[in-house]
């Protein structure tokens, strides 16, 4: 159990990470203050629930959070390609946003009921504040979704851009059997059920399309260390100052 | 919980809200006293909450400065919800300008945001600006009684 269990926190831990950072990159940039706070927010919320998903890693025998977080490469990484994808435009992080949190919140609500306690008890703790963050994405979407010309066409393009990646964050592990039979986990491939039925809820109140499932090929990748040219220079920012000093404190 | 350690813990206040002693944040889980040992549980409010290890610190240095030797762990066992925060603590947070968090009990839909009771002129007429605001921990909104934006603690 322990190898199927790991993978899952790794996953889990790196999207948060790496999302976590590309939120922070709004800090200072984003296009109204109250956006700017929200997505600065959203980082800290999500670099904070990675470190417990680390500090959980650590009690189970791997190196310790800031090790395991800033010494790693690119190939060593787990998170699905749709989070390292950079920012570029508000109504891309905005889209990114709502297709990821969606999933988040409801792998959480999954992992609740898991047989591995320590993590049932972290996901009814993670699951309250998620609800914020859905909150946020859902607001947006269905007022943005439904505005002017130029609103909904830059939402639709976003949201035809990265949905292939989207898909990307159910990409199987080689245990899912295991984490399905070991009530550790619901598996991918229901939690991407419930999150298609979720997005389709949401998307439906506004004059944005879903596009035709089965058209769409998923990006995967990400959970094999399979990554786009924008992971790496990603790290190498996010881990320059404990390179430099690994005992700095900032 | 033992009557000196409850006082000594009652010293160490919230650094973002500093009316709001640990205790009253409700984040002290469990307390065990055995001669000078001092075990401390305290459970984060949010998880990402940058103050956890400073208030940890805090903590173990009010222990300290009475001879006892503290043992503080962070722990998820019993997670915080903002029911935890006492009546006290609530009616410190409201005279110090920040709407305290409705009773979860009522709070089955985030909706509840939008009827933020302002701490100013205790006006329902409000709006959710952000659900997300300074600190993890609140949230802005707009009283349209007394037309002053205000800071909710957040419900969880």
């Amino acid at each position: 159990m322990s190898q199927a269990l790991k993978e899952l926190l790794y996953k889990m831990a790196d999207d948060q990470l790496i999302l976590g950072h590309r939120n922070s990159e709004w800090t200072g940039l984003g296009p109204l203050l109250e956006e700017d706070i929200a997505f600065s927010s959203m980082a800290q919320d999500k670099v904070g629930q990675s470190l417990a998903l680390y500090t959980l890693l650590h009690t189970l025998g791997e190196r310790d959070p800031d090790t395991v977080a800033f010494t790693r490469n690119a190939n060593q990484f787990h998170n699905c390609i749709l989070v390292e994808l950079p920012n570029q435009e508000y109504d891309f992080s905005l889209i990114r946003h709502f297709l990821f949190d969606t999933a988040e919140a409801l792998r959480f609500e999954a992992l609740t009921t898991s047989s591995y306690e320590p993590l049932a008890q972290l996901a009814r703790k993670i699951r309250g504040e998620l609800r914020y963050h859905t909150l946020h994405a859902n607001t947006w979407i269905k007022q943005l979704g439904s505005a002017t010309p130029e609103s909904i066409s830059r939402l639709q393009k976003s949201l035809e851009l990265a949905i292939p990646y989207a898909l990307g964050i159910f990409e199987t592990s080689p245990y899912e059997t295991e984490l399905i039979n070991q009530q550790i986990f619901i598996g991918e491939a229901a939690l991407q059920e419930k999150w298609i039925a979720r997005i389709e809820t949401v998307i439906g109140q506004t004059q944005l399309q879903v596009p035709d499932w089965k058209t769409i090929t998923p990006v995967y990748g990400g959970r094999a260390g399979k990554h786009s040219e924008h992971l790496q220079p990603l790290l190498e920012e996010m881990s320059e100052v404990f390179r430099i000093d690994p005992t700095a404190e900032w | 919980m033992n009557q000196e350690i409850h006082q000594i813990l009652e010293t160490v206040k919230d650094p973002e809200i500093p009316v709001l002693s640990l205790v009253d944040l409700g984040v002290i889980t469990e307390v065990a006293v055995e001669g000078n040992n001092v075990l401390v549980k305290m459970t984060p409010t949010f998880v990402g909450c940058p103050a956890m290890d400073y208030m940890k610190a805090e903590v173990e240095t009010a222990l300290r400065q009475k001879g006892y030797q503290p043992n503080v762990e962070i722990s998820f066992q019993k997670p915080w919800s903002s029911d935890l925060i006492s009546e006290k603590g609530k009616a410190a947070l409201k005279k110090y300008g920040l709407a305290p968090p409705p009773d979860n009990k009522l709070f089955t839909d985030l909706e509840i945001l939008e009827n933020a009771v302002c701490p100013r002129c205790n006006g329902t007429h409000t709006e959710l600006r952000s659900p997300f605001g300074p600190t993890l921990c609140r949230s802005l909104h707009y009283c349209y009684t007394c037309r002053e934006a205000f800071e909710q603690f957040k419900p969880l």
